[in-house]
């Protein structure tokens, strides 16, 4: 196999890469974080449908 | 710096057909679940109480009103989450190498329901108003460590050659469920039986579809922004 070079030339641009994915990954978990379990009652009234049919635990 | 805004695009497009997939499928299917479980509600003073007692208390917080603007909101909180859990996959996948299309898209959306819903949905079923359930805090650090558990076992056991890596893996998955889910004192609720199991099936395979939906999209949507995937087909090999 020359997966071996291929993932040594991933490795060194993903280094590179590491921040902005990074930054895109705690954007995305904020996103989920606010509208699945923000507290306020505003919030979880307008999103009230959609936690309960994903599931999450917010009250 | 692009590549920010590369990951931001494809999620966004992504998360906007899957969250507008899974608003149709949530107004159709969960939706009205919901709301013949408020009907159980009203007796026991529910987390959110009937329209009536919250005129009389006139402190009441804001809510949509029934009906259409009820779904508005729905299908808003399913697009904008929609594309939060995009970012992340996107994110996800592009440090594995990228996703090199649909096909293999599907793969990363299968692994996203596993992480994200079945996971959790083993010691914390989908619930509906009205029903028992146990302190809020300790269910949201079970259902957080079970998410992180689950995608850093999948995780090892994709991408790490050794068997003794894949050997954690398992047992990072199964972890949680020794643990266990806090559970409420008694099952006991005014919402039968019959329909919290059509609400469990109708959640998680109105799930399944958003997540195979949103990981296809990105397969298909991100040669176009990024060009071709460097290594993931070697990877995932």
């Amino acid at each position: 196999m020359n997966s071996n070079t291929t993932t040594l030339g991933a490795s060194a641009s993903t280094r590179s890469r590491a921040m902005p994915l990074a930054m895109a990954g705690l954007l995305g978990l904020f996103v989920v974080a606010v509208s699945g379990f923000a507290p306020m009652e505003a919030v979880h009234n307008a999103a009230h449908d959609y936690r309960h049919s994903m599931a999450f635990p917010c009250h | 710096m692009s590549d920010l805004r590369n990951v931001v695009f494809v999620a966004a497009l992504a998360g906007l057909l899957a969250g507008l997939v899974l608003t149709a499928m949530q107004v159709y299917a969960t939706v009205p679940l919901i709301l013949q479980a408020e009907t159980f509600e009203s007796a026991g003073g529910g987390h959110h109480g009937d329209a009536a007692a919250a005129e009389e208390a006139g402190a009441e917080a804001w809510a949509p009103a029934d009906g259409m603007e009820r779904n508005l909101y729905t299908a808003l909180a399913a697009i904008v989450t929609g594309i939060g859990f995009g970012l992340l996959l996107v994110a996800a996948s592009e440090f594995a190498g990228g996703i090199a299309g649909w096909r293999q898209g599907l793969v990363w959306g299968f692994a996203g329901f596993g992480v994200f819903t079945l996971a959790p949905g083993l010691g914390l079923p989908p619930e509906l108003p009205a029903m028992p359930a146990a302190d809020l805090v300790a269910r949201q650090v079970w259902w957080i460590a079970t998410i992180a558990a689950t995608a850093a076992g999948l995780a090892l056991i994709a991408f790490r050659a050794s068997a003794l890596w894949a050997v954690v893996g398992v047992a990072l998955i199964v972890a949680p469920h020794l643990v266990g889910a806090p559970q409420p004192v008694s099952h006991e609720s005014p919402v039968p039986a019959d329909l919290h199991h059509r609400f469990v099936v109708v959640v998680t395979v109105t799930n399944l579809v958003f997540w195979l939906v949103l990981g296809a999209a990105v397969g298909a949507l991100r040669p176009r922004f990024f060009g071709r995937a460097d290594n993931a087909r070697t990877r995932f090999a």
